[in-house]
């Protein structure tokens, strides 16, 4: 641990970083560098000169208030859910608490990790312009859009990965939310499969199969690293294709969010 | 490589041919990487008496991942065989009681899990480490709780595994293959998990998710240390992503 040798790279890569984030960074810092030196008083300077390195690109900070975007979006709508009387039956109520209880967590995440840089709460219509209209008096039409939710914030977080290699340790925290939100979508996915009479609808993604296909295009790709792994292993396109999790890119994801967006 | 081929029967040939084709265009896309493929691939190139062919493995070496993003590879490579072998076991001999739907579900995953490892070896080529060894003689296969429990430990710990390694990966097509894989290994848990307990929190329970609702992230050492127990091979990852 060379601690002058951190402080230099970090001003080497922080350059006009001032004013970025401000907030969060000590404590994560302290974490990477053990409870030894973490619990030694740090000078002020040096925790500051942190703070401003810690999330340096700006395109970090443009991939985590995308990400606050759409885990608002998800935080607001297991709110609303989990709220409502009569939608969730009491056998389902664990499996939409504990990701409901996610979301917060993942909000308030980003949120103390981009400070001032966060950006504000949107206002969401969930009935998506009027096409889910019962999406919180008929459970049918709240599974679907909750296990698409969660579909597309896998694809979402997947899609930024590229963006972060340069950020290792945000990376790790994208990688992080991106493998629970998957957990989410397998398990609503499960329940949808019963509640929603779709047998073919199991833990994970058939082909492009789903109810709202912007959210499903391309999930039926057999091209991986370049190569068509169509007849691999002598398994059929429908296993390859659920082998195999799709990005989506910000534009595609915006795209399918943006009617659950008002502002 | 053409060594190979002429040593293969006409089946292997096809999947030499696949193989070269990846290797070229998976691995030599990148110009950085080229200088220590070379190095691999001649390194590999001496082990080519090893049976490459999963079902008949070697015994007892100490295999070597390799480094960089190779040695990452080769890393989630091994991690997929482990899971596949199992995978098959569990299908091969189904405990007592297995219903219709799990049959269904421990297939579907059986097939993931041998795309995942064909996959990696087909990409590797020959910088792939050869097949390992597994050792499952603590599982009781005949027991349902004892063959979901592994299958949540497995999944659990590739999903650590992948989400540990992600940032020693340094291309990006790379990166975003591991991540393809990563979101299937965690819909994998997450079903197993409800099998072992139906319509509980424990899909993604508070034993594997964080106050900030993050799952695991565990480095390589951590992760070949866990799994030593369930393969006879040595695994060497000292140098995975260096």
């Amino acid at each position: 641990m060379d601690i002058f040798k951190i402080i230099d790279d970090f001003q080497k890569i922080d350059g006009d970083a001032a004013g970025r984030l401000e907030y969060a960074t000590r404590r994560h810092f302290m974490n990477r560098i053990g409870s030894k030196i973490a619990s030694a008083a740090i000078p002020t300077a040096f925790a500051s000169i942190v703070n401003k390195a810690y999330a340096q690109s700006a395109a970090a900070v443009d991939v985590l208030n995308y990400a606050l975007t759409l885990e608002y979006l998800e935080d607001e709508f297991y709110k609303a859910g989990n709220a409502a009387a009569n939608l969730i039956p009491a056998s389902d109520k664990a499996i939409f608490t504990q990701i409901g209880k996610h979301e917060t967590q993942h909000v308030a995440f980003l949120v103390k990790a981009l400070g001032t840089k966060a950006i504000a709460k949107p206002t969401f219509d969930f009935q998506y312009g009027g096409a889910f209209g019962d999406v919180f008096t008929n459970y049918k039409t709240f599974v679907t859009v909750s296990s698409a939710l969660e579909d597309t914030g896998v694809r979402a977080y997947k899609g930024q990965a590229g963006a972060l290699l340069a950020d290792p340790q945000i990376l790790e925290y994208a990688l992080q939310v991106h493998s629970v939100e998957a957990r989410h979508a397998a398990v609503v996915r499960r329940l949808g499969a019963t509640v929603l009479a779709n047998a073919a609808m199991k833990g994970w993604i058939t082909g492009n199969a789903g109810a709202v296909p912007a959210i499903y295009a391309g999930e039926d790709n057999m091209t991986q690293g370049g190569v068509n792994l169509k007849g691999l292993a002598s398994k059929s396109d429908a296993a390859v294709t659920e082998a195999f999790d799709e990005p989506l890119t910000k534009e595609a994801v915006l795209a399918i969010a943006g009617p659950f967006i008002k502002k | 490589m053409n060594k190979i081929i002429k040593t293969k029967s006409n089946s292997e040939n096809k999947e030499e041919e696949i193989t070269s084709v990846v290797n070229r265009r998976l691995f030599l896309r990148s110009a950085g990487l080229a200088t220590s493929l070379g190095t691999i691939v001649i390194s590999a190139c001496t082990t080519d008496d090893h049976d490459p062919d999963p079902q008949i493995p070697g015994t007892g070496d100490t295999v070597e991942l390799g480094s960089g993003d190779v040695g990452v590879l080769n890393y989630a490579y091994a991690l997929e065989q482990l899971e596949a072998a199992f995978y098959t076991q569990v299908i091969a001999t189904p405990y007592a009681g297995m219903t219709d739907a799990e049959r269904t579900i421990l297939t579907d995953i059986r097939d993931h899990e041998i795309i995942h490892r064909d996959f990696f070896k087909a990409a590797l080529g020959n910088g792939a480490i050869k097949g390992l060894t597994p050792n499952f003689s603590a599982i009781d296969f005949n027991s349902r709780t004892a063959v979901l429990g592994a299958a949540k430990l497995f999944e659990d710990t590739g999903v650590a595994a992948y989400n540990g390694a992600g940032k020693l990966i340094k291309n990006g097509d790379y990166l975003l293959l591991a991540g393809k894989i990563v979101s299937v290994e965690a819909r994998h848990a997450s079903v197993i998990r409800d099998l072992l307990n139906p319509k509980s929190a424990d899909f993604a329970g508070d034993d594997i998710v964080d106050n900030n609702g993050f799952d695991k992230a565990v480095a390589p050492a951590d992760i070949l240390t866990a799994v030593k127990g369930y393969v006879k091979d040595t695994i060497s990852g000292a140098n995975v992503g260096k």
